[in-house]
């Protein structure tokens, strides 16, 4: 029928494209990995990238297609891929609408554990020393109210929060209190080592609807050597305070974290099968942070990046291979980075964001009221380092922590949108700032990449990742799971 | 089997004021009137006789096939007789009808699930397969007439589906409508099968969202990922820039959109690509559906660019719904039988065609899916797989 047109009367003259901004890296001697604005991979060869950016693309040469689909090329008239790249943007970026959801408590600072990597901690009995005040934890819960979010989470950290209980049953009910005149929403997490529970503590956990995280390191000899303690039963009290809050609380109410040490790195399958046994439902591979006493005892420099991505490898595996026998477990950093790299739901996760999460993702309140813009910044205070010390709560309110030129400052040097190496880094989109990381390895909080053990795993991780999602239909099919739910 | 769902009357008076009538079917003895718009159902001569008796009202009377009983004198001041063809008629149903030439159509089924109004045969894409092809006339008088049909439809009507043509060509008049239809039938679920060119424009989207109808969705086609295949299918350069920029404008203000894709030689052979960019870039739509060709209006002009026997596209298509069901998007497939679908894809087919052009074949009598079969259109010049055979 003579009045339809052909189809090469519908394409467009290469005069008529522009270039969208996309990243690309080498990854072979013929090969590059690109990525557009949001993080969308594609691979191309050299040839084809370079066609590319000389606009030598024509419709029906399926390098304009992929390119197009891919949102590399446009229309140089068109306008609707920017505004999809806008609104996906504007949808991965937005766990930047709540502010400041985490206010951590640090309700004491002593302990009865003695971890030679532990940053903070102290041997004492000393309770006016080291313990919270309750005028503190009250000035605390007002800073925590004023944050924008309408939903936040209180997170009792140590020491060993459990020694100052009294402390956590005031903070608890002081919150709902405001909470239900606010009408915030309120959260609660105990970061616990378990040891002392007991069935006042759980009931109490059940009453308000508490979360338990603790630390569970791997098999007992592992997890008693990096957690020493009088009797050396710190992986029994573990081992068996999970599972009794799992039966008094529910499976999903309670979580354990692992930490890396050198000791660990050639029994990730232990590790790994040490949390299966228990039930539980993934493993958060983790390395050492570089702070505080861990830099000082030296153990952060015993292992390099890429000893520890080779355990992450090679947990990674182990992690598949249990899935593919059948029981569902995930590897939750993987999960989060796989959440950013294939769907675009906003992922506020700490070292997976840029701007950073110092204080506007979560306020730290110290043990004697001085306010830190995070977890890692107060344990750098421990030895000195008073670089993330936004205030203290009997001087500053909300306001004022949140737009210190501390603060201010921190965030904004470290924007991977901007920054050498990152702003034209494959992953940026799926990246973070991590800001008090390369405050305290390199002394200056946005960091020279290339020497970044952050970087390092980063893009090791996601190298990885993508490695599998490309080489293994079986594997992917799995990771594809992980992503988003 | 097709119901014909226009003809033209053997007689039809009483209508002198007016060219254009809308009218409601009633049965026999139903007291129930809206202003002269209904009338009685008369199948027999007795059902003639009684009406005459009882009351004068006017009778919508179908020929019992032999003729005769239309024949008797008598009949009331105001009349339609129609062809035996039409005894599907039934009590309920809403005709318009031109008086001067007694042509007329059935605008609504009230025994069907799929009631659909023509809102008008203009389009601004002239696509390769269009079922209804578009024609450049004058031919708002249908939004009148849909506008005289709304009050007479049931109030439990489920769904409305508005189609065309583009029912946009005169946005402001149909958005109107909407609006009526959200006065009047505030419990019926709306479709628009619409190309979304004209959502491009943030005032006609705006004027959209404004109307806040409580159950209204914008069904809007996606061929491909890239610019030139869909604008080459729609046949329109710079459609596929604008539909684009209409659903987001539409999702921005919070309404509701289908993405439809129609599956044809130009569009099947790259349906995963196409799924892929619909899970990554549109994953927010409310639902997408894949649908089988229907093999009539220009789709029989352009087969041969067309036809694809959809079992050589199976295995593309499973793979296609797997990434949309990954990405938790809303899919079903429509139009297709379930002996050329991939057994994974099964719980998302839909028996999606219209009943009143629907059909099974002699294949099909032993086949244990066919209540759940979605069968074939039998509108058209119907093509089938060579890969039908029943499920034992
Ligand atoms: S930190 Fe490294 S991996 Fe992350 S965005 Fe920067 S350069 Fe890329
Ligand atoms: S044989 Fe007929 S009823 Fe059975 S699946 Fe095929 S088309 Fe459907």
């Amino acid at each position: 029928m003579a009045r339809f047109l052909a189809a090469e009367a519908f394409s467009s003259p290469s005069e008529e494209l522009a270039l969208l901004p996309f990243n690309f890296e080498r990854t072979g001697t013929e090969q590059f990995l690109v990525s557009n604005m949001v993080g969308d991979f594609i691979r191309l060869t050299e040839d084809e990238i370079n066609k590319l950016i000389d606009l030598k693309v024509t419709p029906g040469d399926g390098l304009y297609e992929r390119a197009y689909a891919a949102h590399l090329i446009t229309g140089s008239r068109q306008k609707s891929q920017q505004q999809l790249l806008a609104l996906r943007l504007r949808s991965r970026m937005s766990f930047l609408r709540e502010v400041t959801p985490l206010h951590m408590f640090v309700v004491t600072l002593r302990c009865e554990h003695s971890c030679p990597y532990c940053q903070v901690s102290r041997q004492s009995t000393d309770r006016s020393r080291f313990d919270m005040s309750e005028a503190t934890a009250q000035r605390g819960l007002d800073i925590a109210f004023e944050s924008k979010s309408s939903r936040i989470k209180i997170e009792f950290q140590g020491g060993e929060p459990l020694l100052n209980f009294g402390l956590i049953k005031m903070i608890v009910s002081a919150a709902q209190a405001k909470s239900a005149v606010l009408s915030k929403k309120v959260d609660f997490v105990v970061a616990t080592n378990l040891a002392l529970l007991d069935d006042t503590i759980l009931a109490f956990c059940k009453a308000n609807e508490i979360l338990l995280s603790t630390s569970l390191d791997g098999p007992a000899d592992l997890h008693n050597k990096n957690r020493p303690r009088p009797g050396g039963n710190s992986y029994e009290l573990a081992v068996s305070g999970i599972r009794r809050a799992r039966e008094a609380l529910g499976p999903d109410r309670v979580g354990a974290l692992m930490t890396t040490t050198e000791a660990s790195l050639g029994r990730v399958d232990e590790i790994i099968d040490e949390y299966l046994k228990l039930g539980l439902d993934g493993i958060f591979l983790r390395p050492l942070s570089p702070f505080g006493f861990a830099i000082k005892t030296k153990q952060y420099h015993r292992y390099t990046a890429e000893s520890w991505l080779d355990f992450y490898r090679r947990g990674l595996r182990r992690v598949l291979d249990i899935n593919h026998q059948g029981t569902p477990f995930r590897e939750f950093y993987s999960s989060l980075v796989l959440t950013r790299m294939l769907t675009d739901r906003p992922i506020g996760y700490v070292d997976l964001r840029s701007p950073a999460g110092i204080g506007i993702g979560a306020l730290v309140y110290n043990y004697d009221g001085g306010v830190f813009a995070s977890d890692e910044g107060r344990m750098l205070a421990e030895t000195g380092d008073n670089a993330f010390r936004l205030g203290h709560v009997d001087e500053d309110n909300y306001r004022s922590l949140v737009l210190s030129d501390k603060l201010v400052d921190a965030i904004s040097m470290s924007l991977t949108q901007c920054a050498p190496e990152c702003s034209t880094c494959v992953f940026e989109s799926h990246c973070g700032a991590n800001p008090v990381h390369h405050h305290a390895t390199q002394g200056d909080a946005l960091g020279i990449k290339p020497l970044s053990d952050f970087c390092a795993r980063q893009k090791g991780i996601m190298r990885h990742l993508l490695r599998i999602m490309d080489e293994s239909p079986r594997d992917a099919a799995i990771l594809r799971r992980w992503a988003g739910s | 089997m097709t119901l014909a769902l226009s003809g033209t009357a053997d007689r039809c008076r009483g209508f002198e004021q007016h060219t254009r009538s809308v009218i409601r079917l009633k049965a026999l003895g139903d007291a129930r009137s809206s202003a002269g718009a209904d009338f009685t159902v008369v199948r027999t001569s007795d059902d003639l006789k009684r009406v005459i008796q009882d009351s004068h009202e006017a009778i919508f009377a179908i020929d019992d096939g032999t003729g005769c009983f239309l024949s008797s004198e008598g009949l009331p001041r105001r009349a339609i007789t129609v062809p035996a063809q039409f005894s599907y008629l039934a009590p309920g149903d809403v005709i318009g009808i031109h008086t001067p030439s007694r042509k007329f159509r059935t605008l609504y089924r009230h025994n069907s699930r799929h009631n659909s109004f023509l809102v008008t045969e203009r389009c601004n894409n002239y696509c390769l397969m269009c079922s209804q092809p578009p024609k450049d006339i004058d031919d708002r008088w249908i939004l009148d007439e849909i506008r005289q049909s709304l009050p007479l439809l049931d109030k439990e009507t489920r769904t409305l589906t508005f189609t065309g043509g583009e029912p946009l060509s005169d946005s402001v008049e149909f958005i109107g409508l909407l609006a009526d239809c959200r006065d009047q039938l505030p419990k019926t679920a709306v479709q628009v099968l619409t190309n979304g060119r004209a959502f491009a424009k943030s005032e006609i989207v705006d004027a959209w969202r404004k109307v806040n109808h409580p159950s209204l969705i914008a069904a809007i086609p996606v061929y491909a990922a890239v610019d030139h295949v869909h604008d080459y299918v729609v046949q329109a350069k710079g459609a596929f820039d604008e539909t684009i920029l209409g659903i987001l404008k539409l999702k921005d203000r919070g309404q509701r959109v289908e993405v439809r894709v129609v599956l044809h030689a130009q569009t099947a052979p790259i349906i995963l690509d196409t799924c892929r960019w619909i899970a990554r870039n549109l994953s927010f739509v409310d639902h997408v559906a894949l649908m089988g060709l229907e093999n009539t209006g220009f789709a029989i002009a352009n087969e041969a660019q067309l036809w694809i026997d959809p079992i050589d596209y199976r295995a593309a298509l499973a793979d296609a719904v797997d990434v949309l069901v990954a990405a938790e998007v809303n899919v079903s497939v429509y139009n297709l039988q379930r002996c050329v679908l991939a057994q994974s894809v099964w719980p998302y087919a839909v028996q999606s065609i219209s009943d009143w052009k629907n059909a099974f074949i002699s294949e099909c009598e032993p086949c244990t899916e066919k209540s759940r079969c979605a069968g074939f259109f039998s509108s058209g010049r119907p093509r089938r797989s060579k890969a039908i055979s029943p499920i034992l």
